[in-house]
């Protein structure tokens, strides 16, 4: 009976921590100084949103492997959760993001429940109802975007303690910091005792419930945080982003580009999430700038979204099958590589 | 209630079965290569829309309708055989969510090379059949709504016929069966999975045809997967009967929700009332419909 069927957690080494506190020094002191506006409005911001549902994804999905295909539902409700907190009470900004957290931990209980009985493919086709369901609900019901006559509202600039987050950069940190926390607090959690329970009830259910590993639980458990976690990404994307909220933005596509980033970045690492988010953040970008450079307006604009739709698409694919791990192993050998050539000089 | 409401609710539900009719249509494609592959072919409702647009594109060329049916049949099978040469064949052992992703991305490619090939306008299909109703004892019932019933149901027929009759439908019963025994016993797993590819591309083939009939031909028709998903976990993954019925399960009880229940929430129920349907009734019989007797759906 081999529970930990990853290695698990490696003492952390001191070249691996030094790299991680440079790489935190230049995104909070480098970035802000030096990084230009349209790399922190067209790639950090959304980088930094998506990676945090991605984490919250890979969370439920790499940890205690649920699949969930409604993540972008969630970030919704937790966009609404703050934006009518803030309209109608005007809480304090910690408490806002407590307050949407909690409503998309709550609501993600609620279509976490069928997790209890189904499985595998039925399970993420059954999270789907969330998905159309929550976006249908922000859509007619006019209460939630404050009558809004377009449905699209301007998300009120955040502020705390005398601090207003209305510039780019001050968005910027409020974003990195918020993913910063939530980082290290899922990181303690998944090298502390819970891994044990969610990495059970991922490999082997009865086995799980044979030991007495409390699996219900453990599962609505990872339903709720994954969902507060992606709720508070729903925040940083429609706050710091975007600065509008609309049901459109949450749609399915969001949904499968959430699943993509843990997937392609590697499913239950934590780097993962951020890896992956970077490459389905960076990489249309670049198509874009490659196909404007190669047909150099020779194709109309629709071809070229159709063109790089194919090419995505046509990308993920090849990833799949080249790199089953996922951006994490890439990253894991190349520092192998480097380490090993390091030692050898 | 009185009389005339009455036969209206029946109105409402046969209506809603007949499209149910159509919703189960969508979801054979999937139950097929679920059970030789393992797969949930999110793909599925690209090779609809392909398949349509092929078709549709032709006979506005002024191809003859038999020659662009022949034509397209040849494409979908095509397709089939390059799909599994190039995305499953490479992921043959991978878990099924990497599958399942991989099929996602598949149908980005199709979706988007359909329409740079053909063009993004919406095509008008018509394939002869008269929409108009007629009366049986009471009730009007949308004419191309039946002949499309039939339809699907003569290739629920076909399809059954040769997985029972045929060589390759017994090799393909096989492998659904047990992967592991056939390749034992020497099946040829590939050739089997591209002539089940082949064979969802013809599934499509109708659907898009049906579906686009109804709705126009355009990038949307890729859309019906999401009506076929619910239909699917209803009357599980593996099982052609269970999509059939759970196709009119859900079929009726849509379309009488959106009546009746519909004007008390503002209407647009459709989208999502097909999964609650599913989930409920997963919730008292978590085995399902048909398929495998299990206590949990796997």
């Amino acid at each position: 009976m081999s529970l930990a069927v990853e290695a698990p957690a490696r003492p952390l080494l001191t070249g691996q921590r030094l790299a991680i506190l440079a790489l935190l020094a230049l995104a909070f002191l480098g970035v802000p100084a030096f990084a230009s506006p349209w790399t922190i409005e067209a790639i950090l911001l959304p980088f930094l949103a998506l990676s945090l549902a991605g984490l919250g994804l890979n969370l439920l999905t790499g940890y205690a492997g649920q699949v969930s295909l409604g993540s972008a539902a969630f970030m919704a409700v937790g966009a609404y959760a703050a934006f009518n907190i803030q309209l109608r009470l005007g809480l304090p900004l910690p408490l806002t993001f407590l307050f949407a957290s909690t409503t998309a931990a709550a609501v993600g209980v609620i279509f976490g429940l069928p997790s209890l009985r189904l499985k595998g493919f039925y399970l993420a086709v059954s999270t789907l109802a969330a998905q159309f369901f929550l976006q249908w609900l922000f859509n007619k019901f006019g209460w939630f975007s404050n009558y809004s006559a377009s449905g699209v509202i301007s998300a009120p600039v955040l502020g705390f303690a005398g601090i207003t987050f209305d510039s780019r950069e001050s968005r910027y940190l409020l974003a990195l910091t918020t993913v910063t926390l939530i980082t290290i607090f899922v990181h303690r959690l998944v090298n502390g005792p819970a891994r044990i329970n969610l990495i059970a009830v991922r490999d082997n259910e009865t086995a799980a419930k044979v030991i007495g590993v409390p699996v219900l639980r453990t599962k609505l458990a990872a339903f709720a945080l994954s969902s507060a976690i992606i709720g508070i990404a729903g925040v940083l994307w429609s706050f710091t982003y975007l600065r509008t909220i609309e049901p459109e933005g949450f749609n399915l596509d969001r949904s499968f580009q959430i699943l993509f980033i843990a997937i392609i970045g590697g499913l239950a690492t934590l780097r993962g999430a951020f890896l992956g988010a970077g490459l389905i953040v960076v990489f249309p970008l670049l198509l874009s700038r490659g196909s404007a450079w190669i047909f150099d307006g020779g194709l109309d604009a629709g071809s070229v979204q159709l063109t790089q739709r194919i090419v995505l698409g046509a990308t993920i694919v090849t990833f799949l099958i080249l790199e089953p791990n996922g951006l994490s192993s890439i990253l894991d050998r190349v520092t192998a590589r480097v380490r090993s050539l390091m030692g050898r000089t | 209630m009185d009389w005339y409401e009455f036969l209206f609710v029946i109105e409402v539900a046969v209506g809603g079965l007949l499209s149910g009719v159509m919703y189960s249509l969508v979801a054979i494609g999937f139950v097929l290569i679920y059970k030789t592959s393992g797969v949930l072919n999110f793909a599925q409702g690209a090779m609809v829309l392909f398949a349509a647009l092929t078709f549709v594109s032709l006979v506005e060329r002024g191809v003859p309708f038999a020659l662009a049916l022949v034509i397209t049949l040849l494409i979908m099978g095509l397709l089939g055989l390059a799909i599994e040469r190039t995305v499953l064949r490479p992921l043959a052992n991978r878990s099924p969510m990497t599958l399942f992703m991989a099929t996602l991305g598949l149908a980005w490619v199709i979706e988007g090379g359909a329409q740079l090939i053909w063009g993004t306008q919406v095509h008008a299909l018509d394939l002869g059949i008269s929409n108009a109703p007629f009366e049986i004892g009471g009730i009007f019932i949308s004419n191309f709504d039946l002949v499309a019933a039939a339809l699907a149901l003569a290739l629920v027929v076909v399809l059954t016929s040769f997985f029972r009759f045929t060589r390759t439908g017994l090799s393909f019963r096989a492998v659904a069966d047990d992967t592991f025994a056939a390749i034992a016993i020497g099946l040829k797993l590939n050739r089997i999975q591209a002539a089940v590819w082949t064979a969802a591309g013809v599934v499509a083939l109708v659907a898009g045809l049906l579906w686009g009939a109804r709705l126009g031909v355009q990038f949307s028709l890729s859309l019906v997967v999401l009506k076929a998903l619910p239909v699917l976990v209803l009357g599980g993954f593996d099982s052609v009967p269970g999509a059939i019925v759970a196709g009119l399960i859900i079929g009726a009880s849509e379309k009488l929700a959106e009546v009746y229940l519909g004007p008390y929430v503002g209407g647009g129920i459709e989208g999502w009332f097909a999964y609650v349907v599913a989930l409920a009734v997963l919730l008292i019989r978590p085995q399902g419909l048909f398929g495998r007797k299990i206590t949990e759906r796997f």
